[in-house]
């Protein structure tokens, strides 16, 4: 009589899936690596040091799956919140109060915040242990811009519960860009761009506005905001991502002694 | 404020603080056992007649005893009792202030720099941690303090200030061994293991566990602690203090002593810039793929500077200590809305005209061209624009000039590299610069043009 697990395994199905026998000796795990599609961004072997905890950290892997974890979460979330004044908040509420599984919204509230700091602790790792220098420099500035791109993530999904802190928090963050040089209607030198004495910076002109789709954070800004969390950001971070994680290949897998 | 309010406040927060101390016994208890399993316990003394001796698991040991009775003390509003006195409060509150926050907090840190062969000790780093987390309970009864730790946004921001603690740690205690080996002439631990080994099963498990890891966490954190949901926006009820997210509020206290235009736009945009430069201008082949400190000080602590001094102490300065109207309270503070600071600012020009020269400052008359205004607003401006010239194009030649480790770095890099670092030091240190000379002076700004929104 066969197991269960060798009809399993034997069926025509599952060899469909997987085409060779269990990863237990180590021709079949070296095999596993370079067929499974998921699996194939690692190498087959690495340096036993390189993938110690105490030097990894393992933030970077732990800021990808917050990615993974916020998109999963998101996408469950788009389902039920509707970005307009009339609903906005009130589908926020309904997921604290009566939706089954509302604790979506505080995992992926909690994940975002987790995100900002793992992302922070990677790039801390990274500069400690020098693994930016060649041949590593241009990942590191990859780098940088998906840091950028985990702020403005945040920043963008801040807005949406459309309570006071929301409000509050994006107008004071993008106040700022009121004052962006020559772009910004209350920036230094905006007040040179004029033609025949029109000014062409307006607050129905500038950076801000450009930012909020408005003069003030509102309706237009909810929705530019919500297209650029949930569809915008993300797409350019996915890619960027892929970049990054190639790279790390293509320039010699993961840090050590030279 | 110690009336019925403050009896229901007690009795709230002691079921947290048993739960919080007895985690802190098992913490101590764990780390006891771990010592004395692996044979890792120190001897520390004999004790006098009956010749016992007592090593580092035993010092755990009392500890983990010490933070279980206070676990049990706290239960049933006992915990009113553990607290720090109020003179205490009132004391650490007199102190605080925007100057001896962020001076203490470099100076502490310059302090762990210099001693770090001391602090990094796994005893004393543990022992930190102890006092840091007695330090948290004891203030936890106290409302104000309570009242901005638990607010459920600034719950990360808490546990970021662990995180980083911790990994700082991690990071100085593996530099320090790798020094010490390299001074012997040594290879440093991460070539030790030279080994190789499959990625199924070393790294997929390794990366499975982690992701369980965290999933337990978000769920744990998600069930317990609700997320913030406030009253419905309306855009006339403007709440005091605004803020903005927690990780921009650095940014948003540099708007304390920088226009919107530096501290929102030129700042940011620089540190990106800078971040985004820092392979191309580190050029130190050493410190390639293991950590140390000796043989990269100068990249270590500029980086340190900008991230733990400039970056993390001003977010928590701005999250934790910036109440109403931006004005700064202590930890142990009641967040009072009428809380007036005098603000008696002077430009640097007003300092120059009227203070020094005894005159008036400069002013274009009535109906003149604007070029003709232009002139006269740079007159009165030249002080703080002739300062600035000086310290941003003077800087980098005397920095080579009357320094020998700037003249190597310039030899070594070229003068473009040279440039683009000695320009980022000096815009990096022009915002500690400005917070000493603001409270040192009350300086407003070196250059004052609110004609053209051009505020230095």
């Amino acid at each position: 009589m066969p197991s269960l697990d060798e009809i399993i395994r034997g069926s025509q199905i599952w060899k469909s899936i997987f085409r060779h026998p269990a990863p237990v000796d180590r021709r079949n795990r070296v095999v596993v690596m370079l067929t499974n599609f998921f699996l194939h961004l690692h190498p087959v072997s690495v340096k036993k040091q390189g993938i110690a905890l105490s030097y990894t950290w393992c933030m970077g892997g732990v800021t990808f799956f917050l990615f993974l974890v916020e998109t999963v979460t998101g996408v469950l979330l788009m389902f039920y919140y509707r970005p307009t004044l009339e609903w906005a908040y009130n589908d926020i509420l309904a997921l604290r109060d009566v939706t089954s599984l509302g604790v979506l919204r505080e995992i992926h509230r909690w994940g975002a915040h987790a995100m900002v700091i793992t992302v922070w602790l990677h790039m801390y790792r990274v500069f400690l242990t020098g693994s930016y220098k060649p041949p590593r420099e241009f990942n590191w500035v990859l780098g940088v811009i998906l840091l950028l791109l985990t702020l403005l993530l945040s920043f963008t999904g801040y807005l949406l519960p459309w309570d006071q802190l929301a409000i509050w928090a994006i107008t004071v963050g993008s106040n700022m860009a009121r004052a962006t040089p020559f772009l910004g209607h209350e920036g230094p030198g905006a007040a040179l761009l004029t033609v025949d004495g029109i000014d062409m910076i307006t607050n129905a002109s500038d950076a801000r506005f450009g930012l909020l789709g408005a003069r003030f954070v509102g309706e237009e800004t909810l929705n530019r905001f919500y297209v650029l969390h949930c569809v915008a950001i993300p797409l350019g971070a996915a890619l960027l991502i892929a970049i990054h994680f190639w790279r790390i290949r293509k320039d010699g897998g993961i840090s050590g002694p030279l | 404020m110690h009336g019925q309010n403050y009896e229901e406040f007690i009795l709230g927060v002691s079921g947290f603080l048993t739960a919080y101390y007895v985690f802190i016994a098992i913490m101590n208890a764990v780390a006891a056992l771990y010592l004395w399993q692996s044979g890792r316990a120190k001897p520390l003394f004999r004790f006098p007649i009956v010749g016992f001796m007592v090593s580092t698991a035993h010092i755990w040991v009392i500890v983990t005893a010490i933070f279980l009775m206070l676990g049990a003390g706290a239960t049933n509003g006992g915990a009113s009792v553990l607290s720090l006195s109020t003179s205490t409060r009132d004391l650490i509150d007199s102190w605080m202030n925007p100057i001896t926050y962020s001076l203490g907090t470099l100076g502490i840190l310059s302090v762990v720099f210099v001693a770090r062969k001391f602090f990094v000790k796994p005893i004393v780093a543990w022992s930190l941690l102890n006092l840091s987390l007695l330090f948290m309970g004891l203030s936890m009864t106290d409302m104000e303090f309570a009242a901005i730790v638990m607010k459920p946004d600034n719950v990360p921001i808490v546990a970021m200030i662990y995180l980083l603690g911790y990994f700082t740690w991690l990071g100085a205690y593996r530099a320090v061994q790798n020094d010490e080996r390299i001074a012997r002439g040594e290879q440093p631990l991460e070539s030790l293991d030279n080994e190789k080994v499959l990625v199924w099963p070393d790294l997929v498990y390794t990366e499975l566990i982690c992701m369980i890891v965290v999933t337990a966490i978000l769920l744990l954190w998600g069930v317990g602690l609700m997320a913030p949901l406030e009253e419905p926006a309306s855009t006339v009820q403007t709440p005091n203090p605004s803020k903005a997210p927690w990780y921009f509020l650095g940014l948003q206290e540099m708007l304390v002593y920088y226009d919107p235009w530096m501290a929102g736009v030129v700042l940011p945009s620089l540190i990106v810039g800078g971040l985004m430069a820092i392979p191309f201008i580190d050029f130190n082949p050493k410190g390639n793929g293991y950590y140390t400190i000796a043989e990269r000080k100068f990249a270590y602590c500029t980086f340190q500077f900008g991230f733990l001094v400039l970056w993390v102490t001003l977010i928590v300065m701005g999250t934790f200590l910036r109440g109403p109207n931006w004005n700064f309270f202590g930890f142990y503070e009641t967040w009072d809305q009428h809380k007036v600071q005098a603000l008696n600012n002077v430009d640097l020009s007003q300092y120059f005209w009227v203070n020094l020269l005894q005159m008036g400052r400069p002013k274009a008359p009535d109906g003149s061209s604007t070029a003709m205004t232009v002139v006269y607003i740079a007159v009165r401006e030249s002080p703080g624009i002739l300062l600035l010239l000086f310290y941003f194009v003077g800087g980098p030649p005397a920095m080579v000039i009357y320094n020998k480790f700037f003249r190597q770095l310039f030899l070594r890099m070229g003068f473009m590299r040279y440039m683009v670092l000695s320009n980022l030091i000096l815009l990096m240190g022009l915002l500690p610069l400005k917070m000493v000379a603001r409270w040192v002076v009350n300086l407003k700004y070196f250059i004052s043009i609110p004609e053209y929104f051009l505020n230095f």
